[in-house]
């Protein structure tokens, strides 16, 4: 075995040029400046772009026009610029375009604490949009999974044309990890579907039977439209209320109709429980630990840990949970992702352990409360 | 060359607007110069000027109020053969006035045409960052109270090497647009013209008021020279080809047995300056030099050189879980700040913990088993206390050996900063 040694924000600098990111910009905020600090190492001396915005609204822009441009593009950051974002993550989702966004979490609300951990934005990335539209977010649970889910952000942004969030938190990207690069299961390398220069092209027509436009950059010898306005396939403007509704519909299902085609998740099931522990993110280490001594006392417990989070998974999830009867879901926030939980099996009993208070929560606290059930 | 303007979308501005002209002039501009659509790129926002792009058949970008520059810098950067124009009326540019700032710093090729009409049109002819103090707009008395911005100083000042001002109903109109499309660099058209919608039906203004206006205003000749430097992209390509690319991550060969293979705590605590943070990566690389997988969590103030300084460490044979630190094996007390942050571990060790500290440090009681080392009569400096208590950690052999160590230190250092430190180790070593 040879092992590596990076933090969370390295393994997803080296994911995005795996994936063949070409043009990153960001704004240094802890806990996520240092990938950017990795993306000006890693760019620049091999024909890519990086970038430092004079704030995040530029960087996401700078990203969103390198984008239009045929680029593959990242950016990088945490809760507070996420909010900056918003107006321009709105933009990419109407308008379709390719995009991995990084959310270091740290802990809020606001500008809370630069160096403390949380999972707090994960409705936050869902609903921090104008129009509601569905995104994509996928929660990495360790340094390997930094690197890996970022390949996959990459190859789902081109596929589906959408921004792809990455859910890290500070706890994973500010930890410096060993791992066997041997070891991973890297994707292949996807690019978004070009639409043939030769024949006439309108920017957001989609093919029959699909949901997504092709693509042709800006800056191409077929001329390009991109717009932030409500628009036909044409690119321009539109008021006429069938072709909008068949827009918005067809935003919505693009994703939705497609997250079994990106179901990442760990699935560790028990024999002889009736207990189901529901984990994202960095709180899944301490779960596995809680797990792992849980079956050494002979009190077994299945363990779901979502790596796909929107849009959210529901049939698997609905499968999976069929045989149990307790479910705990367990997040370092004060009750986001448990709602999902709550709305997909009204049937069962769900209890909820949640923490925000800077640390990660003890496998300790999970024992405890499973046990006492 | 033949008009750029889309025939099939005329302009659809109110009566009299200087838009219009100004859309007329830009075609007429294009055609001087002998651009074909695809070459140019127009990228807009949110108001009246943002419908420029309509009109023409180029490639177009319309996007937030005021945040066109943002994607015109990312189109440029990604397509440095692409003229990229973008337009902006005085309500963008005052939204969007950190990035016109910042993108007469950086000098990138993109021609911004200010559309100055003095307020917002679109939205009812409220004040804008270019209303005069006396006009009357729809913002009632708010706008008397603020000083409106002459663009093409604040442009200069910030760095744009390329300012001029104009009006809208000059013959120079076109000359100027060309001489800033052509022009390598970041260059501002501050375009004043009337707004009939709005701001005239409740303020006197003409062609011949803004000639007189505009005349009056101070030159801004001097920024082309004072400002006269590289273009950006041009810049930022030539800096690019100097670098070295970035090798891949490094491998660390297995090579030893480790002293054992359970999992193994340690937490460093020190004051900033004493290398706690090095010395815990060398913990980890001493690991992966046995095959233990590890993590390291570091806490730290935003200060350099002042403060407290902690790194917790996991060694384990096992893929490491939960990373926090719940029974260390050891823990390593070097500095009184580190120390204090983390009283409440110190105070619920047990036995089986050995603490290796400083002299100087005060520990609050606890059951673990403590030693002290003398730095101070080794002539140990205080930087080198961290990297001297591991190599005291590696000899009791308990998670890492001093072979182990020994390796590590090759791969974190090379040349002459390796020899240091192994004098450090081998001066350690002895007592």
């Amino acid at each position: 075995m040879r092992l590596s040694l990076m933090e969370g924000n390295e393994a997803i600098g080296w994911g995005a040029i795996s994936a063949g990111c070409k043009f990153f910009a960001g704004y240094p905020i802890t806990p996520a400046t240092t990938i950017y600090n990795n993306m000006l190492k890693l760019l620049p001396p091999v024909g890519g772009v990086c970038m430092q915005g004079e704030d995040e609204i530029a960087s996401i822009g700078f990203c969103l026009g390198a984008s239009m441009a045929g680029l593959k593009a990242m950016t990088a950051t945490s809760g507070p610029g996420i909010s900056l974002y918003s107006e321009q993550i709105s933009f990419a989702i109407g308008s379709e375009i390719p995009l991995v966004i990084v959310n270091v979490q740290r802990l809020g609300p606001s500008t809370g604490s630069a160096t403390k951990g949380a999972d707090g934005d994960i409705q936050f990335l869902r609903w921090g949009n104008s129009g509601g539209l569905p995104v994509i977010v996928l929660a990495p649970v360790d340094v390997k999974d930094c690197l890996v889910l970022t390949m996959h952000a990459f190859n789902l942004a081109e596929k589906y044309r959408c921004p792809v969030f990455i859910a890290a938190n500070k706890e994973i990207s500010m930890t410096r990890e060993s791992f066997d690069p041997d070891a991973l299961r890297l994707p292949d390398v996807w690019d978004r579907k070009m639409a043939d220069p030769a024949k006439s092209f309108l920017p957001f027509q989609t093919p029959n039977g699909r949901f997504v436009p092709e693509f042709l950059p800006i800056g191409g010898k077929r001329l390009v439209r991109q717009t932030s306005s409500t628009h036909g396939p044409d690119g321009y403007i539109t008021t006429d209320s069938e072709q909008i509704a068949a827009n918005q519909e067809r935003l919505m299902q693009k994703l939705r109709s497609a997250v079994d085609d990106f179901l990442f998740y760990d699935w560790q099931p028990a024999d002889a429980t009736d207990t189901l522990v529901i984990t994202y993110g960095v709180t899944t280490r301490a779960a596995r630990s809680a797990v792992q001594t849980l079956e050494n006392l002979g009190k077994p417990v299945s363990h779901l840990v979502l790596k796909t989070l929107w849009p959210v998974p529901e049939r698997l999830i609905k499968e999976l949970a069929v045989p149990y009867r307790h479910i705990f879901v367990i997040e370092m926030n004060l009750g986001q992702y448990v709602r999902e939980i709550k709305r997909l099996l009204p049937e069962k009993d769900i209890a909820f352990l949640g923490q925000m208070n800077g640390e990660l929560i003890k496998p300790g606290k999970i024992i405890e409360i499973i046990e006492n059930e | 060359m033949n008009s750029l303007l889309n025939p099939d979308r005329p302009p659809v501005f109110c009566p009299g607007c200087a838009h219009e002209r100004i859309v007329q002039v830009l075609d007429q501009t294009f055609q001087t110069i002998g651009l074909s659509g695809d070459q140019i790129a127009i990228v807009t926002d949110i108001g009246c000027s943002g419908l420029f792009d309509t009109f023409f058949n180029t490639h177009a970008f319309h996007g937030l109020h005021g945040r066109a520059l943002t994607y015109a810098t990312g189109l440029k950067m990604a397509r440095p053969d692409l003229h990229v124009i973008v337009t902006m009326g005085d309500g963008g540019l005052g939204i969007g006035g950190a990035h016109v700032l910042s993108t007469c710093r950086r000098n990138i090729d993109i021609t911004l045409l200010v559309l100055n009409n003095f307020n917002y049109g679109m939205t009812g002819g409220q004040c804008s960052s270019t209303t005069p103090a006396d006009a009357q707009v729809g913002s009632g008395f708010l706008n008397r109270l603020e000083k409106p911005i002459d663009i093409c100083n604040v442009a200069g000042a910030a760095g744009a090497p390329f300012v001029t001002r104009a009006s809208t109903y000059e013959k120079d109109l076109g000359n100027k647009l060309e001489a800033a499309i052509g022009f390598e660099g970041f260059s501002v058209v501050d375009i004043w013209g009337i707004c009939p919608g709005r701001y005239t039906r409740r303020n006197k203004l003409t062609p011949k008021a803004i000639n007189e206006q505009l005349g009056q205003l101070p030159p801004v000749d001097a920024f082309t020279t004072q400002n006269a430097r590289k273009e950006y992209g041009r810049a930022y390509r030539e800096e690019a080809t100097k670098l070295q690319s970035t090798p891949s991550p490094q491998r660390i060969e297995a090579k030893y047995e480790p002293p054992d293979t359970s999992r193994h705590e340690l937490v460093i605590l020190g004051n900033a300056g004493q290398r706690i943070i090095t010395a815990g990566e060398l913990v980890c690389l001493a690991g992966a030099t046995a095959g233990l997988h590890a993590t390291q969590k570091n806490d730290y103030p935003i200060t350099v050189m002042r403060g407290h300084s902690v790194s917790e460490l996991i060694l384990s044979k096992e893929e490491i879980g939960y990373t926090g630190i719940d029974k260390p094996s050891a823990v390593i007390a070097l500095g009184q700040e580190g120390v204090n942050r983390r009283k409440k571990i110190l105070a619920e060790l047990t036995p089986e913990t050995l603490v290796l500290k400083a002299a100087n440090v005060d520990l609050p009681a606890t059951e673990a088993e403590i030693r002290e080392i003398d730095f101070k009569t080794h002539k140990v400096k205080s930087q080198d206390w961290a990297l001297a208590a591991i190599v005291q950690l590696a000899r009791t052999n308990r998670m890492l050996s001093v072979d182990m160590l020994d390796a590590a230190l090759e791969l974190r250092f090379k040349g002459n900063v390796l020899v240091q430190v192994r004098e450090v180790v081998e001066r350690f070593a002895i007592f």
